[in-house]
């Protein structure tokens, strides 16, 4: 298997690097405000991998200026539509997130999900 | 362009549009909304699939006017319409079934929230089942982790909301896997429609480039599906999330949006990188060993379990099993025993909830596998259904799990290499299913001694105290003896699908 290519699309492998942080992150740590900064981080590191795979090096983000109408001058734009969509959904998930977490610091006054969940055992509802 | 091909698009947006309509709506207008959203799709997708019939070919509905590769696309076929119009009906009799839980369980200013997301959730589902497009097929998958949360949430407990944010934060795993493959297979294909990166799939299959990113984007959707549909070792929030939720969302949960997820998978597996390629791939060997482990695993916690609604929660894990042992026998047997198994399993598992909480309701609303004793007199139509369900679950003849475990059997015997270890996983879970649905099915007719009734004040549930639970629990014995007795047709109809799916 050649790992060359690592170095040369370093940037890929650094926004797979960051992928892997947010996911541990999000699946590992108790803390609930952790939890989220790694959603983010995980979300945040596949834009970077969007924007990319959409970037053409030396060209333009595609908005007609000077009325360069040719397809050579600018970049693929649709991995930019993706990214934004996918920041609209990352920031409704965030914001429900949060809501739950106030929920639960609320009623536990902690934000440890393994402490919230032994209690739960021993309190019922 | 006949009109009726207009029906999917518009009932996408019907359902999509009375989600925000509700929010201004009082109770009683907005349950009056939902439901007259549920049977107007649900008679939209029955047109739709009569004249997919009729017609005898898919046909593509183009948003916009825009031509295929830029443009955004529904792909209709008759496998969608009828997965949509099964999908209305399940959801329809789950709504119904759930009213008096709802009014007990909810706050009085809430109920119409709980519509929104209902709405909402169909509207998901329908966009999962219609689009032909990967990347709206993500979004309405985070829509419908979204709604299914709220459905989860809307009765505040300590328990509801520390089980919606463990969904949050495994869907939010799996989703991000999703995504993450659809961006491996963007950049390999430079497509986003399911048809075109089929075509490129192939081609650089034929040139034998890219084999590694192509397994990757495989392994990354595939995983990330079946952790969002609960699959063995990522179900530890389903018995929460299942067992404490108010009785419509737990119905409507377990029967409708798992399914949604694995229906895009197989969406995934025939249209978007092509079946041979998936069996190719040691993928579906993954899927079939976790299916196996589910099948057993899932049985066993069920047996331990000793609270009834968890204890049907953890048989959910076991049939979400079944399905992914189906797709790991890789043949087109197996997947069409799979979609069987989704269609039986939603009948049968919304019927087991709204039959237990019937039983329930005749012991004091405990949930404890010792009060329950003798239930079965105290509300007899309740008893009936639940034994109904738990035969169904088990796999005797004339109900709907039957049909599904002879076609996963039949499935497996294709397969040369996997024969053995399908058979007996079918026969162990089979065995351990017995063990704790007819565990219960014994308990709930066990005559319990009248002082102790009266002791702890007991009352009897007659079948017209509760009539929209009792509809909901005829209409649901009615499709699960409908789906074990007409198999054949059905069998066929899911066969021309897949065919058409392709």
């Amino acid at each position: 298997m050649d790992f060359g290519n690592i170095f040369v699309n370093y940037e890929e492998a650094v926004s797979m690097i960051l992928f892997g942080i947010g996911f541990s992150n999000l699946l590992m740590q108790k803390n609930l405000i952790k939890k989220i900064v790694g959603m983010n981080i995980m979300d945040t590191s596949m834009y970077l991998f969007l924007a990319l795979k959409g970037y053409i090096s030396g060209r333009k983000a595609p908005i007609v200026v000077d009325g360069v109408q040719s397809v050579e001058a600018y970049i693929n734009p649709i991995p930019s539509g993706l990214v934004l969509t996918g920041i609209v959904v990352s920031v409704s998930v965030t914001a429900l997130m949060l809501a739950l977490t106030i929920r639960l610091y609320n009623r536990y006054h902690t934000l440890d999900l393994d402490e919230i969940s032994t209690r739960l055992k021993k309190e019922g509802l | 362009m006949a009109f009726v091909q207009n029906f999917p698009f518009i009932s996408i947006l019907l359902s999509l549009f009375a989600g925000p309509i509700s929010s201004v709506l009082d109770k009683k207008w907005a349950k009056r909304l939902n439901l007259f959203v549920i049977v107007a799709i649900g008679i939209m997708s029955t047109a739709v699939l009569i004249f997919v019939l009729g017609s005898g070919q898919e046909y593509v509905y183009t948003m916009g006017h825009f031509p295929a590769p830029w443009g955004n696309e529904i792909r209709v076929g008759i496998l969608e319409a009828a997965m949509a119009l099964f999908f209305c009906v399940v959801m329809f009799l789950c709504v119904i079934g759930g009213v008096l839980e709802r009014e007990l369980e909810i706050e009085e200013t809430k109920h119409n929230l709980y519509y929104i997301m209902v709405n909402l959730l169909l509207c998901s589902l329908l966009a999962l089942i219609y689009t032909n497009d990967l990347f709206t097929a993500y979004v309405f998958v985070e829509i419908n982790t979204i709604s299914a949360c709220g459905l989860i949430m809307i009765r505040q407990t300590g328990r509801t909301i520390e089980a919606a944010t463990r969904y949050m934060i495994m869907s939010l795993l799996g989703s991000g896997l999703l995504l993450l493959g659809i961006c491996f297979l963007y950049s390999l294909t430079g497509h986003l429609l399911m048809s075109n990166i089929k075509g490129q799939v192939a081609l650089i299959q034929a040139a034998g480039a890219y084999q590694v990113p192509l397994l990757t984007a495989i392994c990354l959707m595939s995983v990330g599906l079946a952790i969002k549909s609960a699959l063995y070792p990522f179900h530890t929030w389903l018995p929460d999330a299942y067992g404490y939720s108010t009785l419509s969302s737990a119905a409507i949960l377990s029967s409708l949006v798992s399914k949604g997820y694995i229906f895009l998978l197989v969406k995934i597996f025939y249209r978007v990188i092509g079946f041979d390629i998936i069996k190719e791939s040691k993928v579906i060997n993954v899927l079939f060993v976790f299916g196996i482990a589910g099948m057993i695993m899932g049985s066993v916690s069920a047996i331990r379990e000793s609270d009834i609604q968890r204890m049907i929660a953890y048989s959910s894990v076991a049939q979400i099993g079944y399905i992914y042992m189906g797709f790991g026998l890789g043949t087109t047997a197996g997947i069409i025993a799979s979609i069987y198994h989704i269609l039986s399993h939603a009948a049968t598992k919304s019927l087991l909830f709204i039959a237990s909480s019937g039983i329930t309701d005749a012991s004091g609303k405990s949930n404890d596998f010792f009060d329950l004793t003798g239930s079965g007199y105290r509300n007899r139509l309740a008893g009936a259904a639940f034994t109904v369900g738990s035969l169904s679950m088990v796999g005797i003849p004339m109900f709907s799990g039957f049909i599904s475990k002879l076609l996963f059997a039949q499935a497996a015997l294709e397969n040369r290499h996997k024969i053995l270890i399908a058979l007996l996983a079918l026969a162990i879970s089979t065995v351990l299913n017995t063990v704790y649905f007819l565990k219960t099915v014994i308990r709930i007719y066990t005559p319990e001694k009248r002082e102790v009734v009266i002791d702890k004040g007991f009352q009897d549930v007659a079948i017209w105290e509760q009539s929209s639970k009792s509809i909901a629990m005829i209409c649901l014995i009615a499709l699960n003896l409908f789906l074990g007795l007409c198999s054949e047709p059905l069998v066929a109809l899911i066969e021309r699908g897949l065919e058409m799916f392709a």
